[in-house]
Protein backbone atom coordinates (compact mmCIF):
# COMPACT_ATOMS: atom_id res chain seq x y z
CA UNK A 1 0.00 0.00 0.00
CA UNK A 2 1.40 3.42 -1.03
CA UNK A 3 1.16 6.13 1.86
CA UNK A 4 -1.93 8.00 2.07
CA UNK A 5 -1.97 11.50 1.04
CA UNK A 6 -3.84 13.83 2.95
CA UNK A 7 -2.01 17.17 1.71
CA UNK A 8 -4.33 20.90 1.87
CA UNK A 9 -5.49 19.94 -1.64
CA UNK A 10 -7.45 16.94 0.39
CA UNK A 11 -8.48 19.32 3.04
CA UNK A 12 -9.87 21.55 1.07
CA UNK A 13 -11.82 19.26 -1.25
CA UNK A 14 -12.76 17.29 1.95
CA UNK A 15 -15.36 19.97 3.07
CA UNK A 16 -16.73 20.83 -0.39
CA UNK A 17 -17.38 16.96 -0.74
CA UNK A 18 -18.85 16.68 2.81
CA UNK A 19 -21.49 19.57 1.31
CA UNK A 20 -22.05 18.00 -1.54
CA UNK A 21 -22.69 14.80 0.09
CA UNK A 22 -25.08 16.31 2.31
CA UNK A 23 -27.02 18.13 -0.26
CA UNK A 24 -26.86 14.81 -2.49
CA UNK A 25 -29.08 12.90 0.09
CA UNK A 26 -30.90 15.79 1.30
CA UNK A 27 -32.01 15.88 -2.33
CA UNK A 28 -33.30 12.01 -3.06
CA UNK A 29 -36.51 11.80 -1.42
CA UNK A 30 -36.40 8.33 -0.62
CA UNK A 31 -33.41 9.22 1.66
CA UNK A 32 -34.23 12.11 2.86
CA UNK A 33 -37.60 11.88 4.12
CA UNK A 34 -37.86 8.79 6.04
CA UNK A 35 -34.51 9.63 7.74
CA UNK A 36 -35.95 13.24 8.72
CA UNK A 37 -39.69 13.10 9.16
CA UNK A 38 -39.91 9.16 10.38
CA UNK A 39 -38.40 9.73 13.66
CA UNK A 40 -40.13 12.65 14.27
CA UNK A 41 -43.33 11.32 13.45
CA UNK A 42 -43.21 8.26 15.45
CA UNK A 43 -41.96 10.55 18.41
CA UNK A 44 -45.02 12.87 18.10
CA UNK A 45 -47.26 9.75 17.87
CA UNK A 46 -45.91 7.00 20.32
CA UNK A 47 -44.43 9.42 22.70
CA UNK A 48 -46.73 12.54 22.73
CA UNK A 49 -50.25 11.74 21.55
CA UNK A 50 -50.61 8.05 22.74
CA UNK A 51 -48.63 8.70 25.73
CA UNK A 52 -50.62 8.01 28.91
CA UNK A 53 -50.21 10.73 31.61
CA UNK A 54 -49.22 10.25 35.09
CA UNK A 55 -47.06 6.68 34.20
CA UNK A 56 -43.91 5.62 36.15
CA UNK A 57 -41.88 6.39 33.01
CA UNK A 58 -41.19 9.46 31.66
CA UNK A 59 -42.03 8.91 28.16
CA UNK A 60 -41.56 12.02 26.29
CA UNK A 61 -38.19 12.10 27.61
CA UNK A 62 -37.42 8.28 27.36
CA UNK A 63 -38.64 8.07 23.44
CA UNK A 64 -37.03 11.30 22.61
CA UNK A 65 -33.54 9.69 23.50
CA UNK A 66 -34.45 6.50 22.04
CA UNK A 67 -35.91 7.95 18.93
CA UNK A 68 -32.90 10.11 18.58
CA UNK A 69 -30.72 6.82 18.01
CA UNK A 70 -33.41 5.15 15.91
CA UNK A 71 -32.63 7.95 13.84
CA UNK A 72 -28.90 8.37 13.77
CA UNK A 73 -28.83 4.90 12.81
CA UNK A 74 -29.97 5.22 9.64
CA UNK A 75 -27.55 8.04 7.80
CA UNK A 76 -24.73 5.71 9.09
CA UNK A 77 -26.62 2.47 7.79
CA UNK A 78 -28.47 3.75 4.26
CA UNK A 79 -26.07 6.73 3.82
CA UNK A 80 -23.15 4.96 3.96
CA UNK A 81 -23.81 1.15 3.32
CA UNK A 82 -26.39 1.33 0.59
CA UNK A 83 -24.45 4.07 -0.99
CA UNK A 84 -21.42 2.30 -1.19
CA UNK A 85 -22.92 -0.73 -2.87
CA UNK A 86 -24.84 1.48 -5.28
CA UNK A 87 -21.71 3.89 -5.97
CA UNK A 88 -19.38 0.75 -6.13
CA UNK A 89 -22.02 -0.86 -8.83
CA UNK A 90 -22.47 2.50 -10.90
CA UNK A 91 -18.78 2.38 -11.47
CA UNK A 92 -18.03 5.64 -9.22
CA UNK A 93 -15.73 4.36 -6.93
CA UNK A 94 -13.38 3.19 -9.39
CA UNK A 95 -13.76 6.47 -11.90
CA UNK A 96 -12.95 8.46 -8.29
CA UNK A 97 -9.92 6.79 -7.85
CA UNK A 98 -8.63 6.80 -11.07
CA UNK A 99 -9.59 10.71 -11.15
CA UNK A 100 -7.18 11.86 -8.39
CA UNK A 101 -10.29 12.13 -5.84
CA UNK A 102 -8.26 12.22 -2.29
CA UNK A 103 -8.33 8.82 -0.81
CA UNK A 104 -9.79 9.56 2.03
CA UNK A 105 -12.27 11.77 1.24
CA UNK A 106 -14.80 9.17 0.17
CA UNK A 107 -15.25 8.14 3.70
CA UNK A 108 -14.53 11.36 4.88
CA UNK A 109 -17.27 13.17 3.11
CA UNK A 110 -19.70 10.45 3.80
CA UNK A 111 -18.92 10.47 7.61
CA UNK A 112 -19.14 14.42 7.59
CA UNK A 113 -22.61 13.69 5.93
CA UNK A 114 -23.70 11.17 8.34
CA UNK A 115 -22.72 13.23 11.20
CA UNK A 116 -24.57 16.58 9.76
CA UNK A 117 -27.72 14.16 9.46
CA UNK A 118 -27.43 13.15 12.97
CA UNK A 119 -26.83 16.58 14.47
CA UNK A 120 -30.66 17.47 12.58
CA UNK A 121 -32.22 14.86 13.11
CA UNK A 122 -31.44 15.68 16.99
CA UNK A 123 -32.21 19.04 16.82
CA UNK A 124 -35.75 18.01 14.72
CA UNK A 125 -36.77 15.64 18.08
CA UNK A 126 -35.47 17.91 20.68
CA UNK A 127 -37.53 20.64 19.36
CA UNK A 128 -40.18 18.33 19.11
CA UNK A 129 -39.73 17.10 22.48
CA UNK A 130 -39.16 20.90 23.69
CA UNK A 131 -41.98 22.20 22.12
CA UNK A 132 -45.30 19.26 22.39
CA UNK A 133 -43.46 16.31 25.04
CA UNK A 134 -43.09 19.04 28.07
CA UNK A 135 -39.36 18.11 27.73
CA UNK A 136 -37.33 20.31 30.35
CA UNK A 137 -33.39 19.50 30.23
CA UNK A 138 -30.36 21.60 31.25
CA UNK A 139 -28.63 23.13 28.57
CA UNK A 140 -25.72 20.70 29.30
CA UNK A 141 -27.79 17.76 29.08
CA UNK A 142 -29.21 19.28 25.88
CA UNK A 143 -25.13 19.11 24.89
CA UNK A 144 -24.54 16.36 25.75
CA UNK A 145 -27.29 14.51 23.58
CA UNK A 146 -26.00 16.22 21.04
CA UNK A 147 -22.74 15.13 20.98
CA UNK A 148 -23.93 11.79 22.34
CA UNK A 149 -25.96 11.53 19.28
CA UNK A 150 -23.45 13.03 16.56
CA UNK A 151 -20.70 10.73 17.17
CA UNK A 152 -23.30 7.89 17.95
CA UNK A 153 -23.59 7.60 13.96
CA UNK A 154 -20.14 6.35 13.82
CA UNK A 155 -20.44 2.60 14.80
CA UNK A 156 -23.89 2.48 12.06
CA UNK A 157 -21.69 3.96 9.84
CA UNK A 158 -19.23 1.31 10.06
CA UNK A 159 -21.83 -1.09 9.88
CA UNK A 160 -23.32 0.13 6.99
CA UNK A 161 -20.07 0.30 5.38
CA UNK A 162 -19.31 -3.37 5.92
CA UNK A 163 -22.50 -4.55 4.57
CA UNK A 164 -21.83 -1.89 1.09
CA UNK A 165 -18.42 -3.57 0.82
CA UNK A 166 -20.21 -7.26 0.64
CA UNK A 167 -23.48 -6.49 -1.21
CA UNK A 168 -24.31 -5.22 -4.09
CA UNK A 169 -26.52 -2.32 -4.66
CA UNK A 170 -29.73 -4.14 -5.34
CA UNK A 171 -29.15 -6.41 -2.08
CA UNK A 172 -27.59 -3.44 0.36
CA UNK A 173 -31.08 -1.84 1.19
CA UNK A 174 -32.74 -4.91 2.12
CA UNK A 175 -29.63 -6.57 4.22
CA UNK A 176 -29.78 -2.96 6.25
CA UNK A 177 -33.28 -2.83 6.84
CA UNK A 178 -33.00 -6.18 8.20
CA UNK A 179 -30.66 -4.70 10.73
CA UNK A 180 -32.17 -1.51 11.05
CA UNK A 181 -35.59 -2.44 11.68
CA UNK A 182 -35.21 -5.60 14.05
CA UNK A 183 -31.96 -3.55 16.09
CA UNK A 184 -34.46 -0.84 16.39
CA UNK A 185 -37.27 -3.01 18.26
CA UNK A 186 -34.66 -5.70 20.49
CA UNK A 187 -32.75 -2.05 21.31
CA UNK A 188 -36.16 -0.55 23.72
CA UNK A 189 -36.34 2.39 20.74
CA UNK A 190 -39.70 2.03 20.36
CA UNK A 191 -40.76 0.66 24.07
CA UNK A 192 -38.95 0.17 26.92
CA UNK A 193 -37.56 -3.60 26.56
CA UNK A 194 -38.80 -4.65 29.81
CA UNK A 195 -42.35 -5.43 27.46
CA UNK A 196 -40.40 -8.19 26.10
CA UNK A 197 -39.55 -11.85 27.03
CA UNK A 198 -36.77 -11.75 29.40
CA UNK A 199 -34.48 -13.78 26.13
CA UNK A 200 -34.41 -10.74 24.39
CA UNK A 201 -33.28 -8.17 27.47
CA UNK A 202 -30.60 -10.34 27.93
CA UNK A 203 -29.79 -10.47 24.21
CA UNK A 204 -29.71 -6.44 23.99
CA UNK A 205 -26.21 -6.08 25.38
CA UNK A 206 -25.27 -7.76 22.12
CA UNK A 207 -26.98 -4.53 20.13
CA UNK A 208 -24.62 -1.43 19.40
CA UNK A 209 -28.28 0.56 19.30
CA UNK A 210 -28.70 -0.94 23.32
CA UNK A 211 -25.78 0.42 24.24
CA UNK A 212 -25.79 4.15 21.94
CA UNK A 213 -29.83 4.38 24.07
CA UNK A 214 -28.38 4.05 27.47
CA UNK A 215 -25.62 6.88 26.91
CA UNK A 216 -28.56 9.37 25.76
CA UNK A 217 -30.75 8.21 28.37
CA UNK A 218 -28.44 8.38 30.70
CA UNK A 219 -27.11 11.98 29.17
CA UNK A 220 -30.33 13.10 30.02
CA UNK A 221 -30.78 11.74 33.51
CA UNK A 222 -33.07 8.92 32.29
CA UNK A 223 -32.85 5.77 34.15
CA UNK A 224 -30.27 3.20 31.94
CA UNK A 225 -28.24 0.15 32.66
CA UNK A 226 -24.65 -0.72 32.73
CA UNK A 227 -22.03 1.88 32.73
CA UNK A 228 -21.15 4.60 30.35
CA UNK A 229 -17.79 3.64 30.02
CA UNK A 230 -18.89 -0.01 28.62
CA UNK A 231 -20.88 1.27 26.45
CA UNK A 232 -18.66 4.10 24.98
CA UNK A 233 -16.05 0.91 25.11
CA UNK A 234 -18.22 -1.57 23.25
CA UNK A 235 -19.50 1.52 20.48
CA UNK A 236 -15.52 2.64 19.68
CA UNK A 237 -14.61 -1.24 19.66
CA UNK A 238 -17.50 -2.09 17.00
CA UNK A 239 -16.80 1.34 15.20
CA UNK A 240 -12.74 0.30 15.05
CA UNK A 241 -13.39 -3.65 14.62
CA UNK A 242 -16.11 -3.27 11.70
CA UNK A 243 -14.88 -0.38 9.97
CA UNK A 244 -11.10 -1.37 9.72
CA UNK A 245 -12.71 -4.72 8.21
CA UNK A 246 -14.91 -2.70 5.67
CA UNK A 247 -11.76 -0.69 4.65
CA UNK A 248 -9.76 -3.92 3.93
CA UNK A 249 -12.33 -4.93 1.76
CA UNK A 250 -13.42 -2.17 -0.04
CA UNK A 251 -9.25 -1.21 -0.77
CA UNK A 252 -8.75 -4.93 -2.20
CA UNK A 253 -8.86 -4.87 -6.02
CA UNK A 254 -12.15 -6.03 -7.65
CA UNK B 1 13.46 7.45 -25.12
CA UNK B 2 11.50 6.04 -21.91
CA UNK B 3 12.17 9.39 -20.11
CA UNK B 4 9.89 11.17 -22.82
CA UNK B 5 6.94 8.17 -22.18
CA UNK B 6 4.00 9.56 -19.67
CA UNK B 7 2.69 6.28 -19.74
CA UNK B 8 3.68 2.54 -20.08
CA UNK B 9 3.60 -0.70 -19.52
CA UNK B 10 6.74 -3.11 -19.19
CA UNK B 11 6.16 -6.65 -19.78
CA UNK B 12 2.39 -6.39 -17.91
CA UNK B 13 0.58 -9.83 -17.60
CA UNK B 14 -2.76 -9.71 -15.83
CA UNK B 15 -4.64 -12.37 -14.76
CA UNK B 16 -9.02 -11.73 -14.47
CA UNK B 17 -11.28 -14.88 -13.67
CA UNK B 18 -8.44 -17.39 -14.53
CA UNK B 19 -7.84 -16.26 -18.08
CA UNK B 20 -5.35 -14.08 -18.91
CA UNK B 21 -6.71 -10.96 -20.07
CA UNK B 22 -3.33 -9.23 -20.92
CA UNK B 23 -0.34 -11.09 -21.53
CA UNK B 24 3.04 -9.55 -21.33
CA UNK B 25 1.99 -6.45 -23.34
CA UNK B 26 4.58 -3.35 -23.15
CA UNK B 27 3.63 -0.57 -24.50
CA UNK B 28 4.36 3.31 -24.21
CA UNK B 29 2.71 6.71 -24.85
CA UNK B 30 5.07 9.44 -25.28
CA UNK B 31 4.25 13.14 -24.02
CA UNK B 32 1.57 14.91 -26.38
CA UNK B 33 0.77 11.88 -28.82
CA UNK B 34 -2.78 10.28 -29.29
CA UNK B 35 -2.59 6.43 -29.30
CA UNK B 36 -5.63 4.86 -29.72
CA UNK B 37 -6.10 0.98 -28.34
CA UNK B 38 -8.12 -1.29 -30.88
CA UNK B 39 -9.68 -4.53 -30.30
CA UNK B 40 -12.84 -6.60 -29.89
CA UNK B 41 -14.81 -6.99 -26.64
CA UNK B 42 -12.68 -8.85 -23.92
CA UNK B 43 -9.26 -8.36 -25.74
CA UNK B 44 -7.99 -6.60 -23.08
CA UNK B 45 -8.55 -3.06 -24.00
CA UNK B 46 -10.04 -2.30 -20.07
CA UNK B 47 -8.09 -4.29 -18.71
CA UNK B 48 -4.86 -2.20 -19.71
CA UNK B 49 -6.18 0.96 -19.38
CA UNK B 50 -7.17 0.08 -15.27
CA UNK B 51 -3.27 -1.31 -15.23
CA UNK B 52 -2.22 2.62 -16.53
CA UNK B 53 -4.47 3.97 -13.96
CA UNK B 54 -3.44 2.22 -11.02
CA UNK B 55 -7.35 0.63 -10.70
CA UNK B 56 -5.37 -2.53 -10.89
CA UNK B 57 -2.11 -4.11 -10.09
CA UNK B 58 -0.27 -6.57 -12.84
CA UNK B 59 0.52 -9.95 -11.93
CA UNK B 60 3.85 -9.34 -13.87
CA UNK B 61 5.80 -6.74 -14.77
CA UNK B 62 4.97 -3.08 -14.10
CA UNK B 63 2.72 0.04 -15.19
CA UNK B 64 3.86 3.77 -14.64
CA UNK B 65 2.29 6.82 -15.10
CA UNK B 66 5.23 9.41 -15.59
CA UNK B 67 7.48 7.02 -14.23
CA UNK B 68 5.79 7.01 -11.10
CA UNK B 69 3.31 3.55 -10.11
CA UNK B 70 0.11 4.61 -11.03
CA UNK B 71 -1.14 4.36 -7.32
CA UNK B 72 0.74 7.29 -6.99
CA UNK B 73 -1.39 10.66 -6.44
CA UNK B 74 1.08 12.72 -7.72
CA UNK B 75 1.15 11.03 -11.25
CA UNK B 76 -2.64 10.63 -11.18
CA UNK B 77 -3.21 14.69 -10.07
CA UNK B 78 -1.33 15.06 -14.07
CA UNK B 79 -3.98 12.86 -15.60
CA UNK B 80 -7.62 13.48 -17.04
CA UNK B 81 -9.83 10.13 -17.15
CA UNK B 82 -13.26 9.56 -18.92
CA UNK B 83 -14.18 5.72 -18.21
CA UNK B 84 -17.16 3.55 -19.87
CA UNK B 85 -19.22 4.56 -17.02
CA UNK B 86 -19.22 6.93 -14.69
CA UNK B 87 -22.07 6.50 -11.84
CA UNK B 88 -22.09 10.30 -11.02
CA UNK B 89 -24.62 11.34 -8.39
CA UNK B 90 -27.93 12.10 -9.63
CA UNK B 91 -28.84 14.99 -7.67
CA UNK B 92 -25.92 17.06 -7.79
CA UNK B 93 -25.93 19.98 -11.00
CA UNK B 94 -23.58 20.25 -13.66
CA UNK B 95 -21.46 23.25 -11.84
CA UNK B 96 -21.38 21.16 -8.59
CA UNK B 97 -20.08 18.45 -10.37
CA UNK B 98 -17.61 20.58 -11.71
CA UNK B 99 -16.46 22.32 -8.36
CA UNK B 100 -16.17 18.76 -6.76
CA UNK B 101 -13.75 17.44 -9.47
CA UNK B 102 -12.19 21.10 -9.72
CA UNK B 103 -11.40 20.60 -5.96
CA UNK B 104 -8.73 17.42 -6.97
CA UNK B 105 -6.50 19.62 -8.47
CA UNK B 106 -3.88 22.32 -7.17
CA UNK B 107 -4.30 24.48 -9.96
CA UNK B 108 -7.85 23.19 -12.05
CA UNK B 109 -8.88 24.97 -14.96
CA UNK B 110 -11.47 27.30 -14.59
CA UNK B 111 -15.08 26.56 -14.89
CA UNK B 112 -15.88 28.87 -17.88
CA UNK B 113 -12.86 27.25 -19.74
CA UNK B 114 -13.76 23.78 -18.87
CA UNK B 115 -17.68 24.13 -19.52
CA UNK B 116 -16.42 25.57 -23.22
CA UNK B 117 -14.41 23.33 -24.36
CA UNK B 118 -16.47 20.61 -23.76
CA UNK B 119 -19.81 22.35 -24.92
CA UNK B 120 -21.46 22.49 -21.81
CA UNK B 121 -21.74 26.08 -20.82
CA UNK B 122 -26.09 25.83 -20.98
CA UNK B 123 -26.17 22.63 -18.90
CA UNK B 124 -24.57 24.35 -15.72
CA UNK B 125 -27.33 24.92 -13.85
CA UNK B 126 -29.11 21.22 -14.68
CA UNK B 127 -29.22 18.49 -12.40
CA UNK B 128 -27.04 15.18 -13.73
CA UNK B 129 -29.85 13.45 -13.85
CA UNK B 130 -32.16 15.62 -16.05
CA UNK B 131 -29.85 15.70 -19.02
CA UNK B 132 -29.65 13.20 -22.12
CA UNK B 133 -27.33 10.49 -22.60
CA UNK B 134 -24.83 12.79 -24.91
CA UNK B 135 -25.04 15.53 -22.53
CA UNK B 136 -24.24 13.19 -19.94
CA UNK B 137 -21.03 11.96 -21.63
CA UNK B 138 -19.77 15.60 -22.16
CA UNK B 139 -20.37 16.47 -18.85
CA UNK B 140 -17.52 13.35 -17.98
CA UNK B 141 -15.72 14.80 -20.88
CA UNK B 142 -15.69 18.01 -18.90
CA UNK B 143 -14.57 16.52 -15.69
CA UNK B 144 -11.73 14.70 -17.34
CA UNK B 145 -10.36 18.61 -18.35
CA UNK B 146 -10.70 19.49 -14.99
CA UNK B 147 -7.36 19.05 -14.26
CA UNK B 148 -5.33 20.98 -17.25
CA UNK B 149 -4.61 16.96 -18.29
CA UNK B 150 -1.18 16.25 -19.28
CA UNK B 151 -2.38 12.76 -20.25
CA UNK B 152 -6.04 12.26 -21.13
CA UNK B 153 -7.80 8.87 -20.65
CA UNK B 154 -10.69 8.10 -22.81
CA UNK B 155 -12.57 4.78 -22.54
CA UNK B 156 -15.05 4.49 -25.29
CA UNK B 157 -15.36 8.36 -25.24
CA UNK B 158 -18.24 8.91 -28.07
CA UNK B 159 -20.48 6.09 -27.44
CA UNK B 160 -23.90 7.72 -26.69
CA UNK B 161 -22.85 11.43 -28.44
CA UNK B 162 -24.77 12.17 -31.90
CA UNK B 163 -22.67 12.71 -34.97
CA UNK B 164 -22.86 16.77 -34.38
CA UNK B 165 -21.25 16.26 -30.83
CA UNK B 166 -19.14 13.54 -31.73
CA UNK B 167 -17.63 15.94 -34.37
CA UNK B 168 -17.25 18.49 -31.89
CA UNK B 169 -15.34 16.22 -29.50
CA UNK B 170 -13.38 15.23 -32.35
CA UNK B 171 -12.23 19.16 -32.40
CA UNK B 172 -11.65 19.91 -28.73
CA UNK B 173 -9.32 16.79 -28.43
CA UNK B 174 -7.14 18.08 -31.55
CA UNK B 175 -7.19 21.28 -29.88
CA UNK B 176 -5.78 19.81 -26.63
CA UNK B 177 -3.52 17.59 -28.74
CA UNK B 178 -1.80 21.31 -29.99
CA UNK B 179 -1.70 21.98 -27.02
CA UNK B 180 0.48 19.37 -25.48
CA UNK B 181 -1.90 16.57 -24.20
CA UNK B 182 -1.09 12.96 -24.58
CA UNK B 183 -4.73 11.00 -25.15
CA UNK B 184 -4.97 7.38 -24.75
CA UNK B 185 -7.93 6.33 -26.27
CA UNK B 186 -10.03 2.89 -26.70
CA UNK B 187 -13.19 2.60 -29.51
CA UNK B 188 -15.16 0.74 -31.46
CA UNK B 189 -15.68 3.29 -34.18
CA UNK B 190 -12.51 2.82 -36.51
CA UNK B 191 -13.31 5.78 -37.81
CA UNK B 192 -12.44 7.75 -34.35
CA UNK B 193 -9.32 5.69 -34.20
CA UNK B 194 -8.50 7.17 -38.06
CA UNK B 195 -9.48 10.91 -37.44
CA UNK B 196 -7.34 11.39 -33.93
CA UNK B 197 -4.82 8.53 -33.47
CA UNK B 198 -1.29 8.78 -34.52
CA UNK B 199 -0.40 5.51 -33.16
CA UNK B 200 -2.59 1.85 -32.67
CA UNK B 201 -1.67 -0.90 -30.94
CA UNK B 202 -3.93 -3.48 -31.76
CA UNK B 203 -5.03 -6.40 -28.63
CA UNK B 204 -6.29 -9.36 -29.17
CA UNK B 205 -6.90 -12.43 -26.56
CA UNK B 206 -4.39 -10.33 -24.30
CA UNK B 207 -1.83 -9.56 -26.41
CA UNK B 208 -0.71 -6.41 -28.14
CA UNK B 209 -0.58 -8.12 -31.57
CA UNK B 210 0.19 -5.01 -33.97
CA UNK B 211 1.12 -1.35 -33.17
CA UNK B 212 2.77 1.16 -35.48
CA UNK B 213 0.81 4.49 -37.47
CA UNK B 214 -2.57 4.15 -39.22
CA UNK B 215 -0.17 3.70 -42.11
CA UNK B 216 1.88 1.02 -40.84
CA UNK B 217 -1.18 -0.81 -39.37
CA UNK B 218 -3.09 -0.43 -42.88
CA UNK B 219 0.25 -1.29 -44.53
CA UNK B 220 0.00 -4.68 -42.64
CA UNK B 221 -2.09 -6.05 -44.53
CA UNK B 222 -1.03 -5.89 -48.54
CA UNK B 223 -4.93 -6.68 -49.77
CA UNK B 224 -6.47 -4.42 -52.26
CA UNK B 225 -9.84 -4.01 -53.14
CA UNK B 226 -11.11 -3.95 -56.76
CA UNK B 227 -14.68 -3.12 -58.05
CA UNK B 228 -15.89 -2.76 -60.95
CA UNK B 229 -18.98 -2.84 -63.66
CA UNK B 230 -18.41 -6.14 -65.50
CA UNK B 231 -20.72 -9.06 -66.68
CA UNK B 232 -17.61 -11.63 -65.95
CA UNK B 233 -18.88 -14.65 -64.26
CA UNK B 234 -17.32 -15.37 -60.63
CA UNK B 235 -16.35 -18.31 -61.06
CA UNK B 236 -14.38 -17.50 -64.06
CA UNK B 237 -12.68 -14.42 -61.95
CA UNK B 238 -12.47 -16.61 -58.72
CA UNK B 239 -10.20 -19.47 -60.64
CA UNK B 240 -7.63 -16.64 -61.38
CA UNK B 241 -4.40 -17.58 -58.58
CA UNK B 242 -4.07 -14.39 -57.69
CA UNK B 243 -7.38 -13.56 -56.12
CA UNK B 244 -8.51 -13.69 -52.99
CA UNK B 245 -11.82 -13.56 -53.02
CA UNK B 246 -14.54 -12.21 -55.56
CA UNK B 247 -18.29 -11.47 -54.72
CA UNK B 248 -20.94 -9.95 -57.13
CA UNK B 249 -23.27 -7.03 -56.07
CA UNK B 250 -25.84 -6.93 -58.80
CA UNK B 251 -23.54 -5.65 -62.09
CA UNK B 252 -20.31 -5.07 -59.91
CA UNK B 253 -17.67 -7.28 -59.31
CA UNK B 254 -15.78 -6.89 -55.31
CA UNK B 255 -12.48 -8.91 -56.30
CA UNK B 256 -9.78 -8.91 -53.12
CA UNK B 257 -6.30 -9.68 -54.47
CA UNK B 258 -2.86 -9.11 -53.10
CA UNK B 259 -1.76 -8.05 -56.74
CA UNK B 260 -4.40 -5.24 -58.15
CA UNK B 261 -2.10 -4.91 -61.14
CA UNK B 262 -2.19 -8.16 -62.27
CA UNK B 263 -5.53 -9.22 -61.98
CA UNK B 264 -6.67 -5.96 -63.70
CA UNK B 265 -4.49 -6.81 -66.68
CA UNK B 266 -6.53 -9.45 -66.83
CA UNK B 267 -9.66 -8.44 -66.18
CA UNK B 268 -9.11 -5.88 -69.23
CA UNK B 269 -8.13 -8.31 -71.54
CA UNK B 270 -11.09 -11.10 -70.71
CA UNK B 271 -14.31 -7.95 -70.37
CA UNK B 272 -14.08 -4.89 -73.49
CA UNK B 273 -16.93 -3.84 -72.00
CA UNK B 274 -15.46 -3.60 -68.17
CA UNK B 275 -16.14 0.25 -66.75
CA UNK B 276 -16.17 2.13 -63.46
CA UNK B 277 -13.20 0.60 -61.86
CA UNK B 278 -11.46 1.84 -58.39
CA UNK B 279 -9.02 0.26 -56.47
CA UNK B 280 -9.04 0.70 -52.85
CA UNK B 281 -5.88 -0.44 -50.06
CA UNK B 282 -7.72 -2.02 -47.00
CA UNK B 283 -9.39 0.29 -44.48
CA UNK B 284 -8.34 -0.06 -41.06
CA UNK B 285 -11.70 -2.07 -40.30
CA UNK B 286 -9.81 -4.68 -42.72
CA UNK B 287 -6.49 -4.61 -41.16
CA UNK B 288 -8.14 -5.12 -38.12
CA UNK B 289 -10.39 -7.99 -39.08
CA UNK B 290 -6.92 -9.87 -41.03
CA UNK B 291 -4.37 -8.75 -37.76
CA UNK B 292 -6.74 -10.22 -35.32
CA UNK B 293 -7.63 -13.25 -37.23
CA UNK B 294 -4.02 -14.01 -37.80
CA UNK B 295 -3.24 -14.08 -34.19
CA UNK B 296 -6.21 -16.12 -33.14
Amino acid sequence: MSAITFDAISRRSLKLEARLEFLRLLRTPSFALPVLAFPVMFYLLFGVLLAKPGSALQIAHYLMATYCVFGVMAPGLFGFGAAVAIERDKGLLALRRALPAPPLNYVGAKLAMAMMFAFVIFALLSLAGALFGGVRLGLAQWGLLGVTMILGVLPFCALGLLVGSFANGQAAPAIINLIYLPMGLLSGLWFPLTLLPVMFQKLAVVWPAWHLAQLALASIGQPSSGSALVHLAYLAGITVVVGSWAARRLNRES
Amino acid sequence: MAVQSVAQLIGASKKRGGIKALDQVDLAIAAGEVYALLGSNGAGKTTAISLLLGLLRPDLGQARLFGLPPQDLAARRRIGVMLQSAGLPDTLSVAELLAQTRSYYAQPRSLADVAALAGIESLLDARYAKLSGGQQRRVQFALALCGRPELLFLDEPTVGMDTESRLQFWKTIRELVVGGCAVVLTTHYLEEAEALAQRIGVLAQGRLVAEGSLEAIRARVDQRQIRCVSRMPTEQVRAWPQVSSVQRDGDRLHIVTAEPESVLRELLAADAQLCDIEVHRAGLAEALNTITREAA
